[in-house]
């Protein structure tokens, strides 16, 4: 940002910018660092979960699932809510290969053949909880094997197909 | 049929765009002023015809017509009108739709002005502007059509296509899905247009930033044309953030009013290089510094508006925004590359003819607080944009997906925005080129003075947050030191010109609209950061179970649960309606209705907080679950959150602010400043 006219002084001028901007950058490399590491949370599918066994006591973690309508417990009293989740790809590109969202969302639903995982979770019941939506949270494994939910975001697909066969047949 | 004239409206367009690019180009390089002028007729056309695309769109999402597989997936019979037109950006085909549509309005509006000094910018401007419509128009067109229809084929299955396949028959459902409830909200007739207004018209300074770089005329004109279409832009961009607050704090679910969410910070980040670009082009106008940097701050402002666009649509990203995944994913990283390594060559092109014309000598001189003020803006912009593409970058290279949080945010930027809030104080008081901390200090210490008593007086409410005493602190040296500048500009007129105080205090602000437009700006920086604070560093909940009659405290307040109604509603909700007593130490303050809505069609429930606003505080409560029997008791989740509607009010004074800075004056006759008068005749060539 300087201009190229070298005298001495303006060497000496532009030093002390360069010194400023460097503490600067160095400043902000330092909080992206030391933040990262601080709230760092790993996203797993449950079956990367599973397979990873009591490595992951007590990390902070991220799990998508689908959500199993009839395993929905609330208890207003306590606002304790437990559910139950089941594995589905992680992967963006595997969901769309499998049909979308939806499609694997059901199909995850309706396959005891794969791996759960039952969450408990202490607060508000979330408006989009319910069967077969996606459900991702954030939190801990417990060493009961039952993960600690601290927050849920929910994401049900919309889509048309699921419409059609009610309504045509 | 409406649908096919829309579609072919949209298909002409992007035929007369793909035209226009070509003349403009042509006109441009064979000096061949008629092709010019046909390419900026071919930009005005693409307004109507995107007009006569949208209000097709509009007329089958009013009508119901669910054939349609967008109008099927947004709408349905029960959503009122209001909501069925504004459905037209409620999924992602039609707001693709909508996008180009304010494009070609902004673009439009700016081929209308005089050009008659600026001839040898048109050209480049329409190429930008028709080659980003375009882009968005093979999106529509090829990938994401809002026209497409469902069919029924011979084999049972349905197809989504415009055109009617082999044998098929179109396929009306009864009755179309609706839009999400949580997007039925009054939120959703502004909040989504502000944020796209502010998109599209940033398209504008950087057209003529690389009509400046095309053309070679790289003196300040570009940023002289195009500096109320920046505010412009910069305001809609405010706007839309601060509505999108406000609807994430009205419907729970949300979390609270900024949830760091890569879509917020996805429309967070060119507001954030608008900010710093707003601020340095100051420095170029003044003192002829910062060009290349100006450049850079355009480009990346335009990119991360594409970006924005493309974080929202493709579905990269798990977000409470985002739309289902589409496979327009890789078009828009492809066209974000595209554009983005054009800009830089044309700017490494162009390089030696950006040199600053004057040295930066004073580290506290209003250029190098200004600088150092760019540097914390691009800091947080680090921050947002590692935090959003960090589970793509730790997925690439350990083939684990780990992402980062709010907290991430929250102790990475927090630093850095109390830096901003010091510099907001301190940099108004500098001087252009060389300042001391001597003269700086002479204009300080009286507002610097009075500036504690705020923090003074919550220490001794009994506040003992360190963070919060040092935050509080700084809003209110900010707001001292503003007040005091306004103070001093006013007096001064009122000794020398005799003028009222009032009437001096308005004409100052009239004579210098973007100084002044500016300082109430950070006034409602101030403010924000009041609520800011309160809410972050002080907000308090509790939940709890009662039984009819029965009571919750919080803090001081006591809440009654006096009753339960649950009734249907005719456009299809099923309500369920608590009636709350509020009372504060004691004394009887009134009633509030949390509720929860069922939309019985979509199952789907949605909570409606009861809210006891007042200055000092939010008293925020929801109807969490009830007994069957509605008397035997209902949960309720209460919080408290302290000063939050200052937040509210600074994002109004702000945008006031902007408004002034932004009010139209008369265009000063142009007269090229000697330094770089060689330039610009030199670079005609």
């Amino acid at each position: 940002m300087q201009t190229s006219t070298t005298s001495h002084t303006n060497t000496a001028g532009s030093a002390k910018f360069i010194i400023g901007g460097l503490l600067i950058v160095a400043a902000v490399v330092y909080l992206i660092i030391s933040s990262t590491r601080a709230s760092a949370q790993y996203f797993l599918t449950v079956d990367e979960l599973v397979a990873k066994g009591e490595t992951v006591l007590g990390r902070d973690l991220r799990i998508s699932g689908a959500v199993i309508g009839d395993s929905i417990q609330y208890d207003p009293q306590t606002l304790t809510l437990k559910f139950t989740i089941v594995a589905i790809p992680g992967d963006n590109k595997e969901i769309e290969k499998l049909g979308g969202l939806a499609a694997v969302l059901n199909a995850a639903v309706n396959d005891p053949s794969r791996e759960r995982l039952e969450v408990i979770y202490t607060g508000p019941k979330p408006d989009l909880l319910r069967n077969e939506a996606q459900a991702i949270i954030t939190g801990q494994m417990g060493s009961d094997g039952v993960f600690q939910a601290d927050e849920l975001l929910l994401k049900c697909p919309t889509r048309y197909e699921e419409a059609v066969p009610d309504q045509t047949g | 049929m409406l649908a096919n004239l829309g579609f072919g409206a949209l298909f002409v367009t992007f035929l007369i765009s793909l035209y226009g690019i070509g003349a403009a180009v042509y006109g441009a390089r064979k000096n061949r002023p008629a092709w010019i002028e046909s390419a900026r007729l071919s930009m005005l056309l693409t307004f109507p015809l995107i007009t006569i695309s949208a209000f097709s769109l509009i007329y089958l999402l009013v009508n119901r017509h669910f054939e349609y597989e967008f109008v099927f997936s947004v709408t349905s019979n029960s959503m009122p009108l209001f909501l069925r037109a504004t459905a037209l950006w409620g999924g992602q085909a039609g707001s693709l739709v909508f996008w180009s549509w304010l494009l070609s309005a902004f673009t439009s509006a700016v081929t209308l002005r005089k050009w008659e000094r600026d001839r040898e910018f048109l050209p480049w401007v329409i190429v930008v502007s028709l080659v980003t419509l375009a882009f968005f128009l093979i999106l529509v067109i090829f990938f994401e059509n809002p026209f497409a229809r469902i069919w029924s084929l011979p084999n049972g299955t349905a197809k989504v296509t415009m055109f009617q396949p082999l044998n098929a028959v179109l396929f009306v459902p009864p009755d179309g899905q609706g839009l999400n409830p949580l997007l039925r909200h009054p939120g959703m007739i502004v909040h989504p247009p502000m944020l796209y207004l502010g998109f599209v018209s940033f398209v504008i300074p950087f057209a003529f930033a690389i009509a400046a770089l095309i053309t070679g005329r790289t003196d300040d004109r570009w940023i002289r044309i195009t500096r109320r279409w920046t505010l412009v832009a910069w305001l809609f961009l405010s706007l839309g953030l601060l509505l999108g607050g406000r609807w994430a704090y009205d419907v729970l679910g949300w979390g609270g009013y900024w949830g760091w969410d890569p879509v917020e910070i996805s429309a967070f980040m060119p507001w954030l290089t608008g900010t710093a670009f707003l601020h340095s082009v100051m420095i170029q106008e003044k003192r002829g510094m910062l060009k290349r940097w100006n450049m850079v701050l355009i480009i990346l402002t335009y990119c991360l508006v594409i970006f924005g666009t493309f974080l929202t649509r493709s579905g990269v990203l798990s977000s409470v925004h985002a739309f289902a995944q589409s496979a327009i994913g890789p078009l828009f990283f492809a066209f974000i590359g595209l554009t983005f390594l054009a800009s830089l060559t044309l700017l490494i092109q162009r390089w030696d003819d950006l040199k600053s014309e004057t040295q930066m000598t004073s580290l506290l001189s209003r250029e190098a607080l200004f600088l150092l003020n760019n540097l914390l803006f691009m800091g947080i912009l680090v921050v947002c944009f590692w935090g959003v593409i960090f589970p793509l970058i730790s997925e690439l290279f350990t083939g684990q997906q780990v992402t980062v949080g709010p907290p991430f945010y929250e102790r990475a930027t927090a630093p850095l925005f109390a830096g901003l809030l010091l510099l907001m104080g301190i940099a108004p008081l500098s001087a252009w080129g060389h300042s001391t901390w001597k003269t700086i200090g002479h204009a300080m210490w009286k507002p610097a003075l009075v500036s504690p008593i705020i923090p003074l007086v919550f220490f001794s409410l009994g506040m003992r947050s360190i963070p919060a005493l040092i935050g509080f602190w700084l809003a209110s040296l900010v707001a001292c030191i503003t007040l005091y500048e306004f103070w001093r500009g006013a007096l001064a007129r009122h000794q020398r010109a005799g003028e009222s105080l009032p009437v001096a205090f308005w004409r100052l602000m009239g004579r210098n609209r973007r100084r002044y437009g500016g300082y109430i700006i950070h006034l409602g920086v101030v403010l924000m950061s009041f609520g800011i604070i309160g809410i972050e560093l002080f907000q308090t909940e509790t939940q709890g179970t009662i039984p009819q009659g029965g009571q919750i405290q919080l803090g001081d307040y006591t809440l009654t649960f006096k009753s339960l109604a649950i009734f249907d509603k005719e456009d299809g909700r099923n309500v369920a309606r608590a009636v709350i007593d509020v009372e504060r130490n004691g004394k009887y303050l009134g009633e509030l209705y949390p509720r929860r809505d069922y939309y019985v069609e979509s199952q789907q429930p949605m909570t409606i907080p009861g809210v006891r606003s007042t200055w000092e505080d939010d008293l925020y409560v929801l109807l969490v679950d009830w007994q069957p029997v509605s008397t035997a008791g209902a949960t309720f989740k209460v919080y408290h959150n302290p000063l939050v509607n200052f937040l509210w009010l600074g994002g109004l004074v702000f945008i006031l602010g902007t408004l002034v800075a932004a009010w139209p004056e008369r265009e000063r006759e142009f007269v090229p400043k000697p330094a770089t008068r060689d330039t610009y005749v030199g670079s005609q060539a």
